[in-house]
Parts: structure tokens; sequence; C-alpha cells
């Protein structure tokens, strides 16, 4: 299979994945029961007959489900228009992109934290393999992975809030909104400081593990035996021959992991009150605000698709593997 | 019949005499068994029961009480005894774990068989399907899914929804694992001589298939267990357990929601989040260990020990005698 065909393929399957996600997201909004009308306006309003029809006719509500109504939401979905919130009486999509980048902001902060610490402890405990370094790092590894996310988060807290006086949730304090911005700035990394550090905490076993495994892998390589005959120093041999195989996992993992990813900023956005896509989400389930729900699941899960796509691409590019059969 | 029975306990038997001498595998079947036990015994570990309210002499529902001799763990919000929702809470935790659990074993397995011992197309598909699921994000699809399930009032109790959803979306490692294996064993002699004979698949997967894997299922099983535990407490802490059978994670949600944290009610928020880790760092221990004898990896590698490419001889001369130095083994 040469690469053509591999990120062909790939791209065909990402295609099939969002196709199905889709499916569910319409499937799901339609199942529920009740007036549909009331999904687009909302359960609360009060309106009379005629303007129930009027709006039945408008969304195309009379129309026979498959393949009338189906076609028309996908390509109100491809125009990015997701309805509009039942509790926030905004669009979607506008509520959405609000909330995005506070999200990204914190799970780029904790992947990257997680990737730096996650790849030097991994190196050094597949390296030190058995030593003091191995077994602790195994050790946090599965701690970090039985422990509940939000509880870490509640634990991290209560005592960061306790014992080091850092904010309990939100981005900003209130008193510090649209101050400028050298007041705002330190303010909003102090408010990061525990939900980053949270994140860090449960993304940096798994990184852990693969670049210790991975290590492994690559030191019983032949050609490590042979450097290592050369008189090359172990850091030389670690660092000119067995790092760059070594991270090629970490970068597919970065992607799969993104899935992982989305649920840790569920429960740490939830826990901090941060205002991003989580906590949206949560709200969002809590209020029963399926619009906003269904366009959230939507958006998350596109992007944990071509992120993953992404990753395919980047790896056969990497790995010279993939090129020839 | 005896005959199989006699290689069974003996097989049992050598098991045993490997696992007992794995300190971290008992540590693990330690804390699952212990687990299970308190679960299994919770109305006789505690005079109360869960809805009971603790009230001081003058009839006074106590709330947020510290932990004291008539509550061993304090008491939540609304006056309950939060040793008694813990111990109760573990046969809900547990019962949901469990129930997801196999029912992702059973999934996982089942695709994972089918799609190594037929191959092609159904293995194509098969895999697809998983290469799908292992996509979509899980906690929101399992979150909307919950969310619409229950809307839709087919009478099914809010935890028969969550095993559901949890169990039929965390079979995908499984199946990728049981395919893998079933791929190597459906090309051993053993299997062609069957086929040659005139076996049918069914017997082949039941009688020669199966007890090949049927260790790997079990270990795997093991695993699946914690994870099923965790995603369980997640989905009842963001709200969508049963409030009416508390689970560890619902107690979680209500300590959260109800401020705990800032009334400093440790004994409410910590006791649960310990028994989950207990019982999912139990499983991962077990779950590893029983893996790691039924799939035995690389043992070695070739920067272990110091730099020399030969072990430096030991002082005593007596030692060397018969040794041969192997490289990489350095300095063991």
């Amino acid at each position: 299979m040469n690469r053509r065909d591999y990120l062909l393929r790939k791209f065909g399957l990402s295609m099939v994945t969002i196709f199905v996600v889709v499916i569910i997201n319409f499937l799901l909004f339609r199942v529920l029961p009740g007036d549909p009308v009331r999904a687009v306006v909302g359960r609360n309003v009060r309106i009379s007959a005629q303007t129930q029809q009027a709006l039945r006719e408008q969304f195309g509500l009379d129309k026979p489900v498959f393949p009338d109504q189906f076609f028309d939401t996908l390509g109100q979905w491809a125009q990015g228009n997701l309805g509009v919130s039942w509790s926030l009486r905004r669009p979607v999509s506008e509520v959405l992109m609000s909330k995005l980048w506070n999200t990204v902001l914190l799970i780029g902060l904790g992947q990257l934290l997680s990737i730096i610490f996650g790849v030097i402890l991994g190196l050094l405990a597949g390296w030190k393999r058995k030593t003091a370094i191995d077994v602790g790092a195994l050790t946090f590894s599965l701690i970090a992975w039985a422990i509940p996310t939000f509880w870490l988060g509640i634990i991290l807290l209560a005592a960061g809030s306790t014992w080091f006086g850092l904010p309990t949730g939100g981005i900003v304090s209130p008193i510090n909104v649209g101050k400028p911005l050298y007041t705002v700035i330190p303010d909003v990394a102090r408010h990061l400081i525990l939900p980053t550090f949270t994140l860090t905490i449960l993304y940096l076993g798994e990184y852990m593990l693969i670049m210790r495994s991975s290590i492994l892998e690559v030191l019983s390589e032949d050609y490590i035996l042979t450097a290592k005959a050369k008189g090359m120093s172990h850091w030389q041999v670690l660092w000119k021959h067995a790092l760059k195989n070594a991270m090629l996992p970490i970068v597919t993992l970065i992607a799969l992991n993104l899935g992982f990813t989305v649920s840790g900023a569920i429960y740490i956005e939830t826990v901090f009150s941060y205002d991003g896509l989580g906590k949206l989400f949560q709200t969002a389930l809590t209020k029963q605000d399926y619009p906003l729900l269904q366009g959230a699941f939507l958006l998350l899960a596109v992007s944990v698709i071509i992120a993953n796509m992404a990753a395919d691409v980047l790896y056969a590019v990497l790995d010279p593997r993939v090129k020839e059969s | 019949m005896n005959e199989n029975w006699a290689l069974f306990k003996r097989n049992l038997s050598d098991f045993w005499k490997t696992f007992r001498k794995n300190r971290l595998g008992l540590l693990g079947a330690f804390l699952v068994v212990t687990s299970i036990l308190v679960a299994t015994f919770a109305p006789w570990l505690t005079p109360y029961s869960p809805s009971d309210i603790i009230r001081d002499e003058g009839g006074h529902g106590l709330t947020f009480a510290s932990p004291a001799v008539h509550a061993p763990l304090g008491t939540d919000d609304a006056g309950h005894d939060v040793w008694t929702q813990l111990v109760f809470g573990a046969r809900i935790s547990l019962m949901v774990g469990f129930m997801a659990g196999f029912i992702a074993m059973f999934v996982g397995s089942l695709f994972g068989i089918l799609a190594g011992y037929f191959g092609g197309a159904v293995d194509n598909l098969l895999m697809r399907i998983t290469d799908i699921l292992l996509v979509i994000p899980d906690l929101p699809l399992m979150l909307i899914l919950v969310a619409t399930i229950r809307q839709m009032d087919l009478k099914i109790s809010p935890l028969t929804v969550l095993i559901a959803v949890i169990g039929l979306l965390y079979w995908t490692s499984t199946a990728r694992l049981i395919r893998s294996q079933v791929l190597t064993i459906k090309e051993r002699q053993f299997v062609a001589r069957a086929r040659a004979i005139g076996a049918g698949h069914g017997h082949i997967i039941r009688k020669h298939i199966l007890p090949q894997i049927m260790p790997l299922i079990v270990a795997n099983t093991v695993l699946i267990l914690s994870t099923a535990i965790l995603v369980e407490s997640g989905l009842a802490f963001l709200g969508l357990g049963d409030p009416t059978q508390p689970s560890w994670g619902t107690m979680l949600n209500f300590a959260f929601d109800r401020s705990a944290v800032t009334n400093g009610a440790w004994w409410f928020y910590l006791p649960p989040g310990l028994a989950i880790v207990w019982v999912t760092l139990g499983c991962v221990l077990l779950g590893n260990v029983l893996e790691e004898m039924l799939n035995p990896r690389l043992t070695a590698h070739h920067l272990e020990g110091d730099q020399n490419m030969v072990p430096r001889a030991p002082s005593s001369s007596e030692e060397t005698r018969g040794m041969i130095a192997v490289p990489g083994k350095g300095a063991e």
C-alpha cells in the first residue's frame, strides 16, 4: 500500500465517521418526545395554533423526515446553522464560538505541559528500567489512571483554594473584567493554574507510559546495540538514534487522545466553573437544552475526527515505513 | 470429563503458585475482593439505612456534621450518614460497573472472534465499525445518548440505561485485542487439522479458539471493569446517576452541587473518591498482572546497566565460574 492509498483510506474512514456522527445527531433529535416545533422555539414559549402551523411549514416539519427533513437539516448544519439554544435564546453556533477559545487555551496548555513532562519521564523510566525512577513513574501513572478526573479536580480545588489562596472558579475575577490587559492576564493565569495542573496530571501518565514502552522497544533494536558498540555514550545513543523513532507513537497519541481530552475538559471545566465548551456541555445537559447539546456534540465530535485524520497524515509524513509496501 | 477437571485443577494450582509471588497482583486482588465484600454485606456494616437522617437530642437533622462516634464519616447536607451512603453506594457502583463491563467484554469478544476467525469482508466490516466508534469522543456521545434515552419515557430505570450505554460503547479495545490473538491462533496446526477432519466453524471456535483466548478475555475483563466503574462515576457526577439509588459518583455529584467543598466537609467528598480509586486501582493491578502472566513480552533491552559492553568482573572469582557475559545484562 503506498502513501496515497493509505491517506485516501484514512480520509474515507474519517468522512464515514463524520457521517455516522451526523446521523446519530439527527436521529437523537427526532426521537425526542413531543412536538418538533417545541424543539425549535423552546418548550415554554406560548404560541397560537396558527403560528405553530406557520412555523412547521417554515422549518419544513410538515415534510417527511426522510429524505426532505434529513437533507434540509444537513444543509443547515453545513452552513453552520445549528439552531437556537433554548436556555440562552441565542444561535447555538454563536454560543459555541464564544466558548471555543477558552477551551482551546486550557486543553492546549494541559497537553503541552503533559507532553513535555511525559516524554522526559517516559524516556528516563524506559532507559533506567527497573530502577526507582521507573517504579516511581509507573506507580504515578497507575494512580493517575485510577483517580476519577473530577475528583482529582475537587481535591486540588479544595487544597489550592484553602492553602494557596487560588481562585475557586471562573476565568477572570469579576472585579477585573474590563480592566487593562496587564491586570487581566495575571488574573487569568491565576485562574488557569488549578485546571491546567489537573489536566496535566491526567494526561501525563499516558504519555509517560507510551513513551516508556516505545523507548523500550526502540532500545531493543539491533541498531542501538551497534551504536553502543561504536562507543557512543548512552546520552548520544538516546538523543541521536532512539528519541526520534520513539517519538512517533506520541504523535498519533496526541490526536487519539483528543477524544479523551474532551472528556477531561467536560469534567474539569465543570469542577472549576471554567467558562468553556465543557462547562457549556454540562450546563446544556442539566438544563436539557437539546439544540445546544446537539450543536456542542457535533462540534466536539467533528473536531476530534479531523484531528485524528491530521495525525494520520502527519504520521505518514514522518514515518518512512508508510511510504512503501 | 474427569480428566479435564484434573487438568483444570492442575492449571489453576500452577497459576496460583505464580500469582501469589506477585505482590502487586495480590494487592489488586485484595482491593477488589474487599470492595465486593463490602457491597455484599452493606446492611450488616452499618446500623442505619441510607435514607435515615441522623438527629441531635432535639430531633434536628445534623447537616454537614463532622465525623463522630455515631456517624464515623460525618453526615451529608441532608443529615444522612456518609458511611452508610458509602457502603450502600458500593452496591450501585459495582453493579453498574460489573454489568457494563461484562456486556463490553461479551460484545468485544464476539466482534474480535468473528473478525479474526472469518477474516475478509466480515473482518473489514467489524473492524471499520470499531474504528468509527473509537474515534467518536466517548463522553459527549454517552452524555447525549443517556440524556435523550431518559427523555423518551421508555420506562427503563436510569441505571439500566447507564449500564447499556457504557457496555455498548467500551468494547472496542477488547475487540482489537481478541482479534489479533485469534488471527495467530487460527493459523496454528491444530486448527488446520481440525478443519481437515471436517470440523465446522462453530466447533473450531468453541473447542479450539475459545479455550486459547479465554485467559486473555479474563484479564481484559478485569481491566474493562475498572474503566466501566470510572465512567459510571463520571456520568453520575455529571448528574446522570439515579438519585434514589446513589452510587459513589452520585454522592460526589451531591457533595459538589451542595457545596461540600466550600463548607469544608471533606468527609463528604473524600471517601467516595477514595472508594472509586480503591476499586479501579485494584482492577488495574489485578488485570495488568494477569495480562503479564498470560502475555509475556520483552524482558530486557540493550542500554540496560552501565556503558560497558561486557559486564564488569564480579569481585569474587568464585562467582564468575561458568558465567557467560551477556551483552546488555551487565549490572543485573
